[in-house]
């Protein structure tokens, strides 16, 4: 199917990209990959007056090592992050969720930044930046550097986050977890489906003790959650299934995950509870 | 209409677009190149998969404004001439088509496979190849063939 | 790289693995979909289709798409009513049948979503498809039935002018036809009586071509060009429906992208692109999207199957009584009605059990038509019949194939005329089913299975039977005419011997998919004596293979290769007076092999005279024998005798994760007899595809509609197909009997993987959990239904014996209401 008809700009700088932001508000949509963007406009799900494709802006490009975090660049592909050394070295989990998306063509064109800006709950990448306690930088016009945005209060709604009308998100800079087993744990039917459920986790073990966790989960509820209380009781415990079996069973408790084709939400909730022992002992053991 | 280069298959052109031409059906309506096809609207099938600067891309899920300045190698351009790529041999080899739609997508997406991971396993082909929808095969013989390819060591696209 | 093998002399072609003529073009890029036709002028439809699935028209409003740009016309069903007629149901299944109209374009009442309301011609396809927003239609919607049950209750009314949604009532009874005994005998005496109720999901064809139609009305004849299985169907079908004299219609079917029935249609998109080619005079283009055609491209299966089966205590089944309501959908397409009686002849499967009775309810429903989808009625009887032979066993506590065996036609009991009145020629279970025990590791599987039962693994292991036969090969015409279809079965074929040495062979039966033009080549070669190379398969345009009835049911080589056989035949003897004239020898004495005509008695020396140069002396013509004409050419029409049956037996393995309730196939092993094999390579690549397509069916593929009519699996997001990441290779071999009933000995593949594989994944599924307590699960088994399946097990006490007759708290009783939603 073919797009309603829309005017384009590729900007060379986060500056021009801003000014034309600005100017057409919630009429423009900014693309980066365009991956989720593409099956959009062609149902005519959205038909906006402008797509600002940022992908040509230099700035926004690359994966850089900023002391004691990793910063993604809005216009960095899935498989730039893959093939990061950086990445894989110091973001364990985000290394693994991000090769569990779609397929490796889709991989090859979409972007982390755009992901996370189009907050789809059943999107692979929030999950595991919410649970590394990523920030966000958001740039707004006129104002001097981006505001910093913590994933905790990024993410707002379904397909809604703190990005404004008129702002782009620029990068997302996530704490180096070096050392952290990590596990990505996705349900789905068939492979190229978006996940029913995902739970993310990262654990730093001392001695076949856990001594921190963190649980991040896909598409549990509007936006992607974190379990903090799981997170919690994992500390101090012996990575085994009797130790963590009945912490990580609580993990669905208290969420309000959609009813749809492939799982009503108290299924949902049971997978959480499942998944998250499966993800956790997979963490604590790589 | 917006003004892009692109070079396909090898030819550079210079043409004029509607922003929301999708890529594909630049290739196809305005080159011609009626060999990369569309199978859905969703993302899901990879029947449209070409190759943009080098790596496998879904040529319905990007527009064509998107590709200015940039190489693309679709169906028509793997084969050196007369010369079937290795991909292409295995396919025809092991018999990995049968109506041939989803064809020039899987070896395309092949293709950018065996470039990644020249000697993957069974198990490795079948994952990275979850793009490519097939509705004849069972995906039993386009298997076979990617790893009949990864065996004859060259399974990259000729350039 | 060459890329072609070179001939061995001597060496038979049937039967060897010849790579495909086709794939050059197809794997290069060089192909010709009906969606690359570009022609001068040329403009582009968009449709209008309803959201609702019951409602009526009460006013569209063209303006404002009328004036947008590049738009040529808009057209409504006001507009074509007069013209359009009605889509044509060739299957009137039972005299009474009751069907509604069936307009291209709705004129004033719509009956399902996405039926076509108006039609949008635009200069380009982005025009059309912009100005198609614009067109305002105001719609009352009406009561609408979707549910299957819902609609046989008669409550609701699918078409309120009919009064009623049952189409008709189609029955057969052994004892009635003479066939066999008193199924409600057999009921009453039987000492195990096994009650069931099964649910044959709606499914989506999804060929991966969508749809496309081309029409060009310049020149004497309309020229159609159509993404479809059925040419030369068509063709005559557009005569009838628009009273166009069938001379001044031309169809081609170029490429085309698969079918698996998707394609035996006379689709509303053909005959509006035809009207709009005729009223703008230019050449017209409509070519769906892929929501478009899972939304309106016909859907296949739909059914619920209720069954009781009888048999004696020792596992001696003695009777059969099925109970079908099948959902037509909105309307009777093409075979829409006699799809589930297809099935009606294959519930008794191999098995010889002696009185038999099927009843099929067709029923309307404001939901997509259903018609043919691979394997279309016989899957759905396989499934019912493979299910009910492992219920079966577990209530009798046997092994399933020891009580399918102990139930079989034995291989010395062929020809065996069975229940349902047909005769099987040949088969032999018992040595398809030992092999394919040998490939799976049977014993050990089964040793594994206890194991993990025993030590109640989180992951438990099950293996499932299926054991096939279906009839193929269709049809005999006199079988036809007796079930009231509205054609004959025959299929033609010419073969042209071309002065250059060259053969041409025409073919009526139209390939999309299936090698036509290798296998036939490969026959012809054989035939003729020509190298493999020199015969070029010709199909798939009206002009050029004029007469001809299409692909479908397994019907391409058991009766239009055995047509291509009976036209070799012809041009063989058309030459030998010619031969016999240039030989100086009579006719009889010839003898034709490996290409040439010599004499017998003559001596081994002696030259002989080839096929070939005959054809050249005929082209010149200047020395034929009196009163011959000058023209090997020869045409044949075949129409079979009987169905052929292949049969096969699968196993398949699966782990259930008794946590997640996901499931993943550990292995799979089949050996079908196909009979004679032309093509190894073809016929494992037709088995593999077929496998998918029926495994798809157990665990992964639905079409499911909201309760106002809207379909949810309206994209390829939500209509999951499996990917070659959820699948896995498969064992393939084969037995071979031979058909007795066509020269070659073939009997059919093209749907045997699928009817087999759907009940020996269920199978497994079931197997792995019913120490569980779990009986059923609803296709497709998804993780979910499974893990309920579980835990509605674990709160009930473990039920060794099969449920209860049709309680409705027993687990196979699911009704869509009670799955959550998910339905």
């Amino acid at each position: 199917m073919i797009p309603a008809p829309f005017d384009y700009a590729a900007p060379a700088t986060v500056e021009e990209a801003l000014t034309l932001l600005s100017e057409h508000g919630d009429e423009a949509k900014v693309m980066a990959g365009g991956q989720s963007l593409l099956p959009v406009l062609r149902m005519r799900l959205n038909a906006p007056e402008l797509v600002v494709d940022i992908s040509r802006i230099e700035s926004l490009k690359g994966i850089d090592d900023t002391g004691d975090a990793i910063r993604i660049g809005a216009a960095t592909t899935y498989q730039e992050v893959l093939d990061s050394d950086l990445v894989r070295e110091h973001l364990g989990l985000l290394h693994k969720a991000v090769s569990e998306i779609a397929d490796p063509q889709i991989r090859h064109r979409g972007t982390v930044c755009g992901a996370l800006a189009h907050a789809d709950p059943a999107g692979d990448v929030g999950a595991p930046v919410l649970a590394l306690d990523a920030t966000m930088e958001v740039q707004s016009r006129g104002v001097v550097g981006p505001r910093q945005v913590a994933a905790a209060d990024f993410f707002v709604d379904l397909f809604e986050t703190a990005v404004g009308d008129g702002e782009l998100l620029t990068a997302v800079t996530i704490p180096k977890h070096t050392g952290w087993g990590s596990h990505y744990e996705k349900f789905v039917r068939v492979s190229h489906q978006w996940a029913i459920i995902g739970i993310a986790a990262a654990v730093r073990s001392e001695g076949g003790v856990i001594a921190e966790a963190r649980v991040g989960m896909t598409n549990m509820g509007s936006k992607p959650l974190r379990a903090p209380g799981v997170e919690a009781a994992l500390a101090g415990q012996p990575a085994t299934e009797e130790a963590i079996g009945e912490i990580c069973a609580r993990a669905g408790e208290g969420t309000e995950p959609p009813s749809d084709l492939n799982g009503q939400a108290d299924y949902r909730r049971h997978l959480a509870g499942v998944l998250t022992r499966r993800a956790v002992l997979a963490a604590a053991g790589g | 209409m917006t003004k892009i280069s692109v070079t396909v298959d090898g030819v550079n052109y210079e043409d004029e677009v509607e922003p929301r031409t999708l890529l594909v059906h630049y290739l196809r309506e305005q080159l011609g190149k009626t060999g990369t096809v569309v199978g859905c609207d969703t993302s899901n099938c990879g029947a449209c998969t070409v190759h943009l600067d080098g790596r496998s891309v879904k040529s319905c899920n990007m527009l064509a404004v998107q590709a200015d300045g940039s190489e693309v190698t679709t169906i028509e351009g793997l084969a050196d001439g007369e010369t079937l790529s290795p991909v292409q041999e295995a396919f025809r080899d092991c018999h990995a088509l049968q109506c041939g739609y989803c064809t020039p997508g899987m070896i395309m997406q092949a293709t950018d496979l065996l470039r990644e991971n020249p000697t993957p396993d069974e198990a490795y082909v079948r994952q990275h190849m979850e793009g490519n929808l097939c509705r004849c095969t069972g995906y039993h013989n386009i298997v076979q063939a990617v790893l009949q390819a990864a065996d004859a060591g060259q399974g990259g696209e000729q350039s | 790289m060459t890329i072609t093998q070179e001939p061995q002399a001597g060496t038979r072609e049937v039967g060897r693995d010849r790579r495909r003529k086709e794939d050059q073009r197809l794997i290069t890029g060089r192909t010709k979909w009906t969606n690359n036709i570009e022609l001068p002028g040329m403009l582009h439809l968009s449709m209008v289709r309803s959201p609702f699935a019951h409602a009526r028209i009460t006013g569209i409003d063209t303006t404002e798409a009328k004036a947008a740009p590049g738009v040529m016309a808009v057209l409504t069903g006001e507009d074509l009513k007069d013209q359009q007629g009605s889509l044509p149901n060739a299957w009137p299944v039972t005299p009474e049948q009751k069907a509604p109209p069936h307009p291209a374009v709705a004129v004033d009442r719509v009956t399902f979503s996405g039926e076509i309301v108006a039609v949008v011609v635009a200069r380009s396809a982005a025009a059309a498809r912009d100005a198609a927003e614009l067109v305002d239609v105001d719609y009352e919607e009406l009561d609408a039935v979707i549910d299957l049950k819902v609609a046989a209750a008669d409550e609701v009314l699918a078409h309120p002018d009919l009064g009623t949604n049952e189409s008709a009532l189609w029955v057969f009874d052994s004892a009635e036809a003479g066939t066999g005994d008193d199924v409600e005998a057999a009921i009453r005496d039987a000492e195990v009586l096994i009650e069931r109720e099964f649910r044959q999901q709606r499914l989506i064809p999804s060929f991966m071509e969508p749809r496309s139609v081309v029409v060009d009305p310049t020149g004497e004849q309309f020229v159609m060009w159509s993404a479809t299985q059925v040419p030369h169907i068509l063709r005559l079908m557009l005569a009838l429906t628009l009273g166009v004299a069938e001379s001044k219609v031309r169809v081609i079917a170029p490429d085309v992208g698969g079918g698996f029935g998707g394609k035996l249609q006379v689709t509303p998109e053909e005959v509006i692109t035809f009207l709009v080619a005729r009223h703008t005079g230019k050449p017209c283009k409509w070519n769906e999207t892929r929501s478009e055609s899972l939304l309106a491209a016909h859907h296949g299966r739909d059914q619920w199957q209720k069954l009781t089966l009888a048999a004696k205590a020792d596992g001696t089944v003695t009777g059969l009584k099925v109970q079908l309501i099948a959902n037509m959908g909105a309307y009777l397409g093409l075979v829409t009605s006699g799809v589930p009686i297809l099935g009606a002849f294959m519930f008794n499967a191999i098995y010889k059990f002696p009185s038999y009775r099927f009843e099929c309810q067709n029923v309307f429903t404001n939901t997509t038509w259903t018609d043919a989808y691979r394997g279309a009625g016989r899957p759905e009887a396989t499934f019912a019949i493979e299910r009910m032979m492992d219920e079966l066993a577990t209530e009798l506590g046997r092994d399933p194939l020891e009580v399918r065996e102990q139930n079989w036609i034995k291989h010395e009991e062929f020809p065996f005329t069975t229940v349902a009145g047909l005769e099987y020629d040949s088969g032999n279970y018992e040595a398809a089913t030992a092999r394919a025990k040998e490939l799976f590791k049977y014993d050990e599987l089964r040793a594994e299975q206890a194991r993990r039962r025993e030590s109640g693994d989180r992951v438990q292991l099950g293996l499932g039977v299926s054991t096939f036969t279906e009839m193929c090969g269709l049809a005999p015409s006199r079988v036809l005419g007796s079930l009231a279809y509205g054609a004959g079965g025959w299929e033609h074929a010419s073969v042209r011997m071309l002065p250059s040495g060259k053969v041409e062979v025409i073919t009526g039966s139209s390939a999309h998919g299936q090698g036509h033009e290798t296998a036939w080549s490969q026959i012809v070669a054989d035939q003729l004596g020509v190298p493999f190379e020199d015969v070029e398969v010709l199909h798939g345009d009206t002009q050029i293979s004029h007469k001809g009835l299409d692909t479908y049911g397994s019907r391409s080589l058991v009766v239009g290769g055995q047509a291509v056989i009976k036209a070799a035949q012809k041009v063989i003897e058309k030459a030998k007076p010619l031969a016999a004239h240039v030989l100086e020898a009579n006719v009889a004495d010839l003898e034709f092999a490996d290409g040439k005509f010599t004499v017998r008695g003559a001596g081994a020396d002696q030259e002989g005279l080839s096929l070939t140069g005959l054809a050249l002396s005929v082209f010149a013509a200047h020395d034929l024998p009196d009163g011959m004409e000058a023209s090997l050419d020869a045409d044949a029409t075949y129409d079979p005798v009987n169905f052929s049956y292949p049969h096969g037996t699968h196993l398949c393995a699966m782990e259930v994760d008794t946590e997640t309730g996901e499931t993943t196939m550990r292995s799979y092993v089949c050996v079908d007899d196909i009979g004679t094999v032309v093509n190894p390579l073809i016929v494992d690549g037709q088995i593999h595809g077929g496998l998918v397509q029926g495994i798809a069916q157990a665990l992964w593929e639905e079409a499911v509609y909201d309760d106002q009519g809207t379909l949810i699996t309206g994209s390829f997001v939500d209509y999951t197909l499996p990917t070659s990441a959820d699948t896995i290779s498969f064992v393939t071999d084969r037995t071979v009997t031979p058909s007795t009933t066509n020269d070659l000995g073939a009997k059919g593949v093209g749907e045997a993987g699928t009817i087999a594989s759907t009940p020996a994944v269920v199978n497994a599924v079931l197997d792995a959990l019913r120490p569980l307590g779990v009986t059923d699960i609803v296709m497709p088994c998804t993780p979910e239904r499974v893990w309920n399946a579980i835990q509605g097990a674990a709160h009930q006490p473990v039920v060794e014996e099969a449920a209860p007759h049709f309680d409705e708290s027993a687990p196979n009783q699911d009704t869509p209401e009670t799955e959550g939603g998910t339905l």
